[in-house]
């Protein structure tokens, strides 16, 4: 297997994750069940005339891209590949209503056109006039992971040398709506937001795109190798351990390898079980990383959990504002990372200083 | 990365038929499934065609056999159909046996049952059900479950190209290693979100499709669903497995045209070709019989003979559209083509591009218009979609 580098992120959630710091001001949500971004200046970007047409899943997209191929120093990757799990939900929503609003009347195509999942993977590479090969997962909590085994494979293959990859989800205010009457987001007004003491059902939501240029080749620049990534549809909680060590094995690596480690707790009572798993028993005394309380739940939240790894490893440093225990380590080299949504879509992610 | 990746099953469903079977007879009798709408209430119901498959959701959950509290978009149960057929097909009965994946492809995913519900959601409870299975990857997570299988799920949508790189992407899985075997291919339903889009964009058809005709009027929009099972060369050995051709190239290449629309050139569709080519080795003269995207829309047809003659040279061998036997089956269409094209391999046949009279006035490129008997040892199948993705695939003789 060729080597993977991260050589480039370019984050935009609910924190400040561009420019510098890492961490060190946070915001920590108390009153809301859908947390905003923290919006780039989108002009240095994009045009604003183009800008006024695109959803902001899209204008997240475009800028996190370009972020990290500023950072990498590329100009054109080898290849695209996205992950979402819901797609393009503003535009979606919107030639939705419109059909039903109007009963199939009066209707116009942008929004349709802008509807597909692929959109955003789409108009990145017309940004970058790239031919290169472009995919869009969209497999719930695993799109991020599943164009991340894509990239791997792509430089593997030699295919590729350097892929730009990552994970990008937009709310929608109808379908927040939804998933909270499901129940998936907690209720607007509850008092237990906060994600590790949580006792309700649900989580809270909020949107966002993060984005890393691989590379076959290391540089100045690296963050971390990237040494795999494994997904599973379904596991039941007995199994996690026994995958995590199968799959650490399948890296030449044992628990004891491994020196901290990256949850996706999300304060829903009926799931986070499944990280307790590892924190209370095979992982207990590692420091261990929670995430969600400052992006938000959404499919490819884990990308921002790869984000934070991927910093961890070249800063050296975990922010407390991240920890969970107060266990820390001389030295970060190998940091997986656990996650899964509702009990499906599990995934690991392996990071390595290099 | 080495070995071959073979082909040990198919399964379909689609306006032409409900198997493999069905659908050969139907290409070969010149049976398209082109009708009037019929189970989506529309205000174009007179204006469209459709390739529309006669199952009521109600007949296809008594057909699965799902509890009346299922959450099953019309997408997740074509699927599951399909993908059942598929894994029979290849003799599978232990699903977990081998290190087993599926990769499908969806467009809408459960969006038929979103714009049913979209207002009702809000004040009934019982219709709630549905709002899970609204993203694409439910409707995977519904046919892994149906199948027992555990392991490597995921889902693709880049349009009308999604189940070409569901093929795609299972193909080079299992070349590194990763997976044994893998269950690939791609399900769509037709739902008025999609109907009102294409209809918006000016390309449906009021009449039957007429891929590659210089009067072409737009396309019909289809649904279905079709998978292959893959598997690697060693667990075919292992189990002594009958084949039923190979999967030999794939390319995927970006147009960075347009949003939606064909470069005049056809560039991505010529560099998708280019490197199917280079993975397999094979060279254009290879080709016995090219199943074109052809989805009968100007754009679409001019770009994609451009880049069949940018391709081929003067030498484009046989070639046919069979959409106007299913309709454009968006995310599925790459999945029914390959069946398509896999049974043109085992029976050595060219499938008619049905109602086609006119030659374009820009080249000279005719459609294989009549059912044609040749040998047939490799097949080039095309599918393009939205955000100027293009895919392509090579299919050989076992």
């Amino acid at each position: 297997m060729k080597k993977c580098y991260i050589n480039g992120v370019g984050c935009v959630s609910a924190q400040k994750t561009f420019g510098e710091g890492f961490l060190d001001e946070v915001i920590v949500n108390k009153d809301n069940n859908v947390l905003e971004i923290s919006q780039p200046d989108y002009k240095e970007f994009i045009a604003p005339a183009a800008g006024r047409r695109m959803a902001k899943g899209v204008k997240n997209g475009i800028v996190a891209s370009a972020m990290a191929l500023k950072e990498a120093g590329l100009d054109q990757p080898d290849a695209i590949i996205t992950g979402t799990g819901m797609g393009c939900v503003v535009d979606s929503e919107k030639f939705l209503k419109a059909i039903l609003d109007n009963n199939e009347e009066f209707l116009t195509p942008t929004s349709f056109i802008q509807s597909t999942h692929n959109t955003v993977g789409g108009q990145i590479a017309l940004g970058l006039q790239c031919k290169a090969y472009n995919f869009t997962y969209v497999n719930g909590a695993v799109s991020f992971e599943s164009a991340l085994i894509d990239a791997q494979l792509q430089i593997d293959e030699g295919e590729a040398n350097a892929v730009l990859t990552g994970g990008v989800e937009e709310a929608g205010e109808a379908t927040m709506h939804f998933l909270e009457i499901k129940g998936n987001i907690k209720s607007k007004g509850q008092t237990d937001y906060d994600v590790l003491t949580s006792t309700s059902k649900g989580s809270v939501f909020s949107e966002g795109a993060v984005f890393f240029v691989l590379s076959g080749d290391k540089q100045q620049t690296t963050y971390a190798e990237l040494k795999d990534v494994a997904i599973y549809n379904v596991l039941d909680k007995d199994e996690v351990e026994g995958k995590l060590k199968d799959f650490l094995k399948h890296n030449n690596l044992d628990i004891s390898d491994i020196d901290a480690v990256v949850l996706g707790y999300n304060g829903d009572v009926d799931f986070d079980g499944y990280y307790n798993e590892l924190a209370k028993n095979t992982l207990s005394n590692i420091p261990q990383l929670y995430y969600k309380h400052l992006s938000g739940e959404f499919n490819t939240a884990s990308a921002f959990g790869l984000w934070l790894a991927s910093q961890v490893v070249k800063k050296q440093y975990i922010p407390s504002a991240v920890l969970i225990n107060s266990i820390e380590k001389k030295e970060y080299k190998n940091i997986v990372l656990y996650n899964q949504y509702k009990g499906k879509d599990h995934s690991f992610t392996l990071v390595s200083k290099c | 990365m080495s070995g071959r990746v073979a082909i040990t099953g198919m399964g379909i469903i689609s306006s032409i038929g409900t198997s493999v079977e069905e659908s050969f007879n139907a290409l070969i009798h010149n049976k398209p499934g082109i009708t009037a709408i019929e189970n989506i209430q529309t205000i174009h119901a007179n204006a469209i065609k459709v390739g529309e498959i006669k199952k009521t959701n109600t007949e296809m959950e008594q057909e699965l056999g799902l509890d009346a509290d299922n959450n099953y978009s019309r997408t997740a149960m074509l699927g599951v159909l399909a993908a059942k057929q598929a894994v029979q097909n290849a003799g599978i009965n232990n699903i977990n046996e081998y290190n087993t994946g599926i990769i499908s492809a969806t467009s809408v995913g459960g969006m038929d049952m979103t714009e049913k519900f979209f207002y009702d959601y809000f004040d009934k409870e019982e219709s709630r059900k549905y709002i899970d299975s609204h993203d694409a990857g439910d409707s995977t997570h519904k046919i892994a479950e149906q199948l027992g299988l555990k392991g490597m799920v995921t889902t693709i949508s880049t349009a009308c190209s999604s189940a070409a790189n569901a093929i795609m992407l299972g193909a080079r899985l299992i070349k590194a290693g990763k997976l044994d075997r893998v269950i690939v291919g791609g399900t769509d339903a037709l739902s008025k979100f999609t109907i009102n889009g294409f209809k918006t964009l000016m390309i449906l058809s009021d009449t039957y499709n007429t891929p590659f005709d210089n009067n072409r009027k737009g396309l019909n929009l289809g649904e279905a669903a079709a998978f292959l099972v893959l598997e690697s060369d060693e667990v075919v050995k292992k189990q002594n497995k009958k084949v039923l051709a190979y999967l030999s190239g794939y390319g995927n290449a970006n147009d960075a045209y347009h949003q939606t629309a064909s470069s005049e050139n056809g560039e991505g569709a010529y560099l998708a070709m280019e490197k199917a080519f280079k993975v397999s080795g094979l060279k254009p003269q290879d080709i016995d019989y090219i199943n074109a995207h052809g989805t009968a829309t100007p754009n679409n047809d001019l770009s994609e003979g451009r880049a069949l003659i940018r391709t081929f040279g003067t030498n484009v061998p046989h070639f046919s559209s069979t959409k106007p036997f299913t309709g454009h089956t968006l995310a599925a269409a790459a999945a029914i083509e390959a069946v398509f094209s896999v049974l043109a391999l085992q029976h050595n046949k060219v499938f008619p591009n049905l109602n086609y009279k006119t030659k374009m006035e820009e080249f000279d490129l005719v459609p294989q218009t009549v059912l044609m008997e040749k040998e047939i040892n490799h097949v080039l199948s095309n599918s393009f979609g939205f955000g100027g993705n293009c895919s392509t695939l090579l299919f050989s003789k076992s």
